[in-house]
C-alpha cells in the first residue's frame, strides 16, 4: 500500500473512532445532542457529559495510545528487538514511580509529567546499558531487565504508599497510575501532554532516517554515517518523553507500544518516517476504541483501559515471543 | 584515495587483537587472508574507525579518522558488513537507499543524484527484479547482494568487505568479486576484502595480505605471496600450493 493512502486511512480510522468514543457511553445521548454540545448549544447536563467527561477522555486516550505507539516503534527500531515496548522494558514502570513520587511530594500537577519523564529516562537508560553488554542484544536480556526494573519500580511505589501520609489519603490517584486508566483529566493536563507528544513526534520524525540505518545493527548504522552515540541518546530521550507523558496521563497501559508497530509494519512498511506517524494514529485509534470498550463492557461500571490492553496485548506478546524464539533471536 | 594504518594496535577489552599493523590500501582489490582469529575482521573494523586504536592511527588520505565525523567518513569509506539479517520488512530498494544516509538532511528526501546512485547500485548487482521485494523474503545470497548494493550506493572511494561471499554459490562468489575488482579498477576505488577461499583470493585480488596473530606476515601479488612456504606457515601442512599455475592454485592434500 502507498504510505500516503495508508496514513490517510489511519486518519479516517482515528476520526471515526473518536466520534464513536464521544457518541457512545454509559448514558445514551442522542447524536444530535452530542453535536449540539460540541458547538456549545446543549443543555447543561448533556454538555457536562460530553464536554467534561467523554471528550477529555477520548482526547486523553488518543494522546496516550499515540505516545505509546510511537515509543514502541522507536524502542523496537533502536534495540532491534521485536518485543521492545515501554511497558515490557520497564520504562513505563519507571515513569509510574516518578508519577507516584510527584503525587507523594504534593507538587503542582504539572510536576507529574516531568517526574514521569525522569523515571522513564532512568529505566530506559538502564535497559540500553544492559542491552549493549557483549555487543549483541538478545531478546531475553531486554525482557529480563524489564522485569527487574518493573519489580524495582513497583517496590519503590509500595514504599512510597506506605511511607507517605499524603499518598494514603490519595490511594485512588495511585491506583489510577498502577492499573492504567484514562479517567477524566483536566484540560491543563491534556494541553501539557498534547504539547509533549507533538514535540516528541516531530523529534522522532527527525530521527527516522537515522533509525532506519539501524536495520543491520548499530555498527552498520555507524558505517552508513550515523553518529550512533548521539542518535541513541536522542531516541532514548524521545522515548522517555512519550512514555512519561502517557504514564502521567493514564498510568500503566500495557502492550500498546508492542502491538501497534507490529500491526502496522506489514501495512506501511518499515521506514520510520512513515511508521512513526502511522503508529501515532494507529495507537491513538486503538486506545480510543479500547477505552470505549472499557466504558461499555460492564456499564455502568467502568474498567480501567489497562485491563483491556492487557487482555488483548498479552496473548499477542506470547505470539511474537514464540515467533522470535523459533527464528532463534 | 587511500586508507593507511600506522603502527596500529587495537583490540577488545584488555586483549590486543592487532599488534602493530602498518598498511596502506590504495586503488585496486586487496584480499585479507589468514586463519580464524588472526584479526582480519578486527582490521576491517579498525580501518573503518569502528574501534578506536589503542595506539597508532588510521588515516583516510592523511586525515586521522578520529578527527572526522561518522558522516564525513561514510561519504568516503563504505563497509559491507557480515550481518545482513534485519528484523523489519524493508524492501530491497529501501535497504540500498540506506547507503545514502550520510548525504541526506534530516527532513529532506533523496534527490536526483541519490536516486541515480541507488538505481546504479541496484543495476550493478542485478537486483532490479527484486527491488520491491521485502528483504526478509529473499535468500541469503540475494540479501548479501542487497547489502553490497547498499554499500555501493554510498559511492565511497574506499570499500571494505568483511567476508562478502560466505553465503554465495561459487558462480556468484566469483561474479561479486569480479564486480568489486572491476569497480575498483575503473573508478580507482581502494577495496579490501576478508576472504576465506584462497583460490578466490588468488584469482580475483591484485594484492594479498596475509594476517596472522594480529600482524601482517606477507603482502604482495598472489604469485609472490601464495607460496607453499607461506601458506604452510599460516595454515599448516594440509594445503598444497600449485605454484606453477598463474595465479597460484591451492588444493587440500588428500
Amino acid at each position: 500500500m502507498r504510505p500516503a493512502v495508508a496514513l490517510a486511512g489511519l486518519v479516517v480510522a482515528l476520526v471515526a473512532s473518536a466520534m464513536l468514543g464521544v457518541l457512545a457511553g454509559a448514558v445514551a445521548v442522542d447524536p444530535r445532542d452530542v453535536l449540539a454540545a460540541l458547538i456549545g448549544r446543549a443543555d447543561a447536563p448533556t454538555a457536562a457529559i460530553i464536554l467534561e467527561l467523554r471528550l477529555p477522555r477520548v482526547i486523553a486516550a488518543a494522546l496516550v495510545g499515540g505516545a505509546l505507539g510511537v515509543a514502541g516503534a522507536l524502542l523496537q527500531g533502536l534495540l532491534r528487538n521485536p518485543l521492545a515496548d515501554p511497558y515490557v522494558t520497564g520504562t513505563s514502570a519507571g515513569a509510574a514511580l516518578g508519577s507516584v513520587a510527584a503525587v507523594a511530594a504534593g507538587g503542582p500537577a504539572l510536576l507529574t509529567p516531568l517526574a514521569a519523564f525522569v523515571g522513564a529516562l532512568g529505566s530506559v537508560a538502564v535497559i540500553w546499558r544492559l542491552a549493549r553488554i557483549g555487543g549483541r542484544t538478545t531478546v531475553l536480556t531486554v525482557l529480563l531487565a524489564g522485569i527487574v526494573i518493573s519489580s524495582f519500580a513497583g517496590a519503590g511505589v509500595t514504599l512510597l504508599i506506605v511511607a507517605s501520609d499524603r499518598l494514603s489519603l490519595r490511594l485512588r490517584a495511585v491506583l489510577d497510575v498502577l492499573v492504567g486508566g484514562v479517567t477524566s483529566r483536566g484540560s491543563a493536563e491534556l494541553v501539557v501532554a498534547a504539547a509533549i507528544v507533538a514535540i516528541a513526534t516531530v523529534l522522532a520524525l527527525a530521527l527516522a532516517r537515522r533509525l532506519d540505518a539501524y536495520a543491520f545493527g548499530e555498527e552498520t548504522a555507524a558505517t552508513l554515517g550515523v553518529d550512533t552515540e548521539d542518535t541513541t541518546r536522542s531516541v532514548l530521550v524521545v522515548t522517555a518523553l512519550l512514555t512519561g507523558a502517557a504514564v502521567a496521563l493514564a498510568g500503566l497501559v500495557s502492550f500498546v507500544g508492542l502491538v501497534i508497530p507490529h500491526a502496522l509494519r506489514p501495512l506501511v512498511g518499515a521506514r520510520h518516517v512513515v511508521l512513526v506517524p502511522a503508529c501515532l494514529l494507529g495507537g491513538a485509534t486503538a486506545l480510543v476504541l479500547a477505552d470505549l470498550g472499557a466504558r461499555i463492557a460492564l456499564a455502568p461500571a467502568e474498567l480501567p483501559v489497562g485491563v483491556i490492553t492487557g487482555l488483548v496485548g498479552a496473548p499477542f506478546f506470547l505470539l511474537v515471543l514464540a515467533r522470535s524464539a523459533r527464528s532463534g533471536a | 584515495m587511500r586508507v593507511t594504518a600506522h603502527a596500529l594496535v587495537a583490540g577488545y577489552g584488555t586483549r590486543d587483537v592487532l599488534e602493530g599493523i602498518d598498511l596502506t590500501i590504495g586503488p585496486g582489490l586487496c584480499a585479507f587472508i589468514g586463519p580464524n582469529g588472526a584479526g582480519k575482521s578486527t582490521l576491517i573494523r579498525a580501518l573503518a574507525g569502528l574501534i578506536a586504536p589503542r595506539s597508532g592511527r588510521v588515516e583516510l588520505d592523511g586525515v586521522d579518522l578520529r578527527a572526522m565525523s561518522r558522516g564525513a567518513i561514510a561519504r568516503r569509506l563504505a563497509v559491507v558488513p557480515q550481518v545482513f539479517d534485519t528484523l523489519f520488512p524493508f524492501t530491497v530498494r529501501e535497504i540500498v537507499a540506506l547507503g545514502r544516509t550520510a548525504r541526506l538532511r534530516a527532513f529532506a528526501g533523496p534527490g536526483d543524484t541519490d536516486r541515480q546512485a541507488i538505481g546504479r547500485a541496484i543495476e550493478l548487482l542485478d537486483l532490479g527484479h527484486l527491488a520491491r521485494r521485502r528483504i526478509d523474503t529473499l535468500s541469503g545470497g540475494e540479501r548479501q547482494r542487497a547489502v553490497l548494493a547498499m554499500a555501493l550506493a554510498q559511492e565511497a572511494d574506499v570499500l571494505l568487505l568483511d567476508e562478502p561471499t560466505v553465503h554465495l554459490d561459487p558462480a556468484h562468489q566469483r561474479a561479486t568479486l569480479a564486480l568489486v575488482r572491476d569497480l575498483a579498477r575503473r573508478n580507482g576505488i581502494a577495496a579490501a576484502a576478508v576472504l576465506h577461499d584462497l583460490n578466490l583470493a588468488s584469482a580475483m585480488a591484485e594484492r594479498i595480505v596475509i594476517v596472522d596473530g594480529g600482524r601482517i606476515v606477507a603482502d604482495g601479488p598472489p604469485a609472490v605471496v601464495l607460496t607453499q612456504d607461506s601458506v604452510e606457515r599460516v595454515f599448516g601442512e594440509g594445503l598444497l600450493v600449485l605454484e606453477d599455475r598463474l595465479p597460484p592454485a591451492i588444493v587440500p592434500r588428500a
